[in-house]
């Protein structure tokens, strides 16, 4: 019941602040970003309750998280992350966005990077060439905390003519 | 060399005069009445409806697996083209494997359609690159990598050098073969400045469960002893809308696929943006498959 409510809620409002906000959360459909299956979500279950502090420091806390490369020493937690609303990033601008949306956090510091991701440059889609995309995040291919692209193991070469018959 | 008698045989045969009486013992690789269709390109809807059926239940029973077999002709207003970005590419290859898992090429006799050149910061060397480089990571300091596969020419060489038109370019740009029709000569492979021909010197053995039944008669379908075989940009895919296997498979973003005769698509967007440039320009074959650095040089 209550489910349905919001429902209602959700779609009688989304069409509002979308033509207000001048765009919508289709304009750039991309695949889910990985923090929305982590079991750490909603990350308000615990932040809900607890004070947020602002202050540069060691975590007692998401240890696992650590900012490499990434202007450590201007950079803090809450420059991205929302500290009232820990579910949302902040940007620059004091608004929020969902972490579906986080490419306008990362376009804010990265415009031309963003730009090109925009227009299917930077970065992947998927789906149709004449039709419908599917983007992928930033995040799937950079780790917003230590961003640079991990290298990787390359498939095996191909056997040298030698090694069978000639093709 | 010992070898049944071929298609090619047939014709060699022929061309003398004693043809007629001369039944090539082919079975294993096409029938009797596919050796005596008409030239792909002349069939009427009709035949060609026919042709696919016949091929669907050939390959259904050859390999235990159920086949689609189509012949989704060139959509009017498309072009294709292709773009590469080499500040991006890091040579891992994912590209080569999804394109053998699309596209059934030989696996015991490897035959792979896209080659990853690695070449050395600061020179652009096709003939002094190296293709069989295995670190354990890549990109390797000092290095970039040039993935080269198909290069569809609008002015193909290969096509001017079939003897017999088994392979042509179709409206939408695409390099086309026919391997009912291909008589094995090998010449479009000594013609293709690119290297991206390659020959079935043996029968493809392909294993059932890494067969893909999703197939074009023009491209992915599985391939006999003694024809030539190359990238059709996914033709079985990509007339049907969607993205080339490496386009998709590759981890960096760097294969950029579209319509060039659409303003809006991302390849126009790069031809319009960025310098771009061709593999070996100078013989005038016109590559629809370019190639861009999006940051500096290395
Ligand atoms: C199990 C409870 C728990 C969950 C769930 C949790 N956090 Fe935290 N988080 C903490 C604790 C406790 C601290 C404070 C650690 C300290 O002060 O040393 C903290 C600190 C932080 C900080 C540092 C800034 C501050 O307010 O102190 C950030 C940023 C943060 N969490 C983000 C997240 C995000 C994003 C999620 C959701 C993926 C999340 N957290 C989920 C327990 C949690
Ligand atoms: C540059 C912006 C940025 C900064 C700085 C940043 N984060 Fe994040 N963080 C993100 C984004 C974006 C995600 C979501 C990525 C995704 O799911 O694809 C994320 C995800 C997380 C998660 C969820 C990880 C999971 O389980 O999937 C935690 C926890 C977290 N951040 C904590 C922190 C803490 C603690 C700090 C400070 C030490 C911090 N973040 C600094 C942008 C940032
Ligand atoms: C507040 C500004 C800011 C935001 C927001 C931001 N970045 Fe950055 N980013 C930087 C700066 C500054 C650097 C250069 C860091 C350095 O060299 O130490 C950088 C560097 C990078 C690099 C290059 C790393 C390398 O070593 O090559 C990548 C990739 C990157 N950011 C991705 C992201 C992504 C993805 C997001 C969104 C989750 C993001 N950034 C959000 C400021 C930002
Ligand atoms: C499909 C994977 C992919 C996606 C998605 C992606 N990037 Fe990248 N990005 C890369 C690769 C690969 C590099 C080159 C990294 C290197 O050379 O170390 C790169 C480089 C960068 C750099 C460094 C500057 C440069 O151009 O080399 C920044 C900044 C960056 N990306 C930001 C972003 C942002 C912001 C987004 C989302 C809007 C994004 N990326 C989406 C793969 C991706």
């Amino acid at each position: 019941m209550k489910k349905a409510l919001l429902f209602i809620i959700i779609f009688t409002i989304c069409p509002l602040t979308a033509a207000t906000a001048g765009s919508n959360n289709n304009d750039y459909p991309a695949y889910p970003p990985k923090i929305l299956s982590s079991e750490l979500f909603p990350c308000s279950s615990c932040h809900a309750g607890m004070e947020p502090n602002i202050l540069k420091r060691e975590l007692t806390f998401h240890g696992e998280v650590k900012i490499i490369g990434h202007a450590e020493h201007e950079r803090w937690c809450l420059d991205c992350h929302d500290a009232r609303d820990r579910d949302k990033l902040r940007l620059i601008n004091g608004s929020t966005v969902g972490f579906d949306r986080l490419f306008r956090l990362c376009g804010q510091c990265h415009g031309p990077t963003y730009r090109a991701w925009r227009a299917g440059v930077h970065g992947k889609r998927t789906g149709r060439w004449d039709g419908q995309k599917q983007y992928y995040l930033c995040s799937s291919c950079h780790d917003p905390h230590s961003p640079r692209f991990k290298a990787l193991a390359p498939e095996p070469p191909p056997v040298r003519p030698g090694e069978t018959i000639r093709n | 060399m010992k070898k049944r008698f071929s298609r090619r045989d047939f014709i060699k045969i022929t061309a003398v005069g004693a043809g007629a009486a001369v039944i090539p013992g082919c079975s294993n690789t096409i029938t009797w009445e596919e050796f005596f269709q008409t030239n792909f390109k002349e069939m009427s809807p009709q035949e060609i409806k026919h042709l696919l059926a016949g091929l669907e239940e050939k390959y259904t029973k050859e390999y235990g697996v159920k086949f689609t077999v189509k012949a989704t002709p060139a959509r009017e207003g498309v072009v294709f083209g292709y773009a590469l970005d080499l500040s991006r590419c890091i040579g891992c290859r994912r590209c080569v494997y999804a394109c053998v898992k699309e596209n059934n090429p030989s696996r015991d006799v490897q035959i792979q359609w896209i080659r990853v050149l690695r070449m050395k910061k600061g020179e652009f060397n096709l003939e002094e690159s190296e293709h069989y480089y295995d670190p354990d990571k890549v990109p390797e300091d000092g290095y970039f990598y040039v993935p080269v596969q198909c290069q569809q020419c609008e002015n193909p060489p290969c096509v001017k050098a079939c003897p017999v038109k088994a392979t042509w370019k179709d409206p939408d740009g695409i390099t086309v073969i026919d391997y009912n029709w291909c008589i094995g000569c090998r010449f479009c492979m000594a013609a293709c400045p690119y290297r991206a021909r390659k020959f079935n010197w043996t029968k493809p053995l392909i294993p059932k469960d890494e067969m893909n039944t999703d197939t074009h008669y023009l491209g992915n379908r599985p391939r006999m002893k003694g024809v030539v075989e190359k990238c059709t940009f996914c033709v079985q895919r990509s007339r049907d809308g969607r993205y080339p296997a490496c386009v998709e498979a590759c981890p960096v973003g760097a294969r950029k696929f579209g319509n060039l005769l659409d303003k809006e698509s991302e390849i126009r967007y790069i031809l319009e943006n960025f310098r771009t440039f061709r593999l070996k320009e100078d013989l005038n074959t016109q590559p629809k498959f370019f190639y861009f650095f999006s940051l500096g040089w290395g």
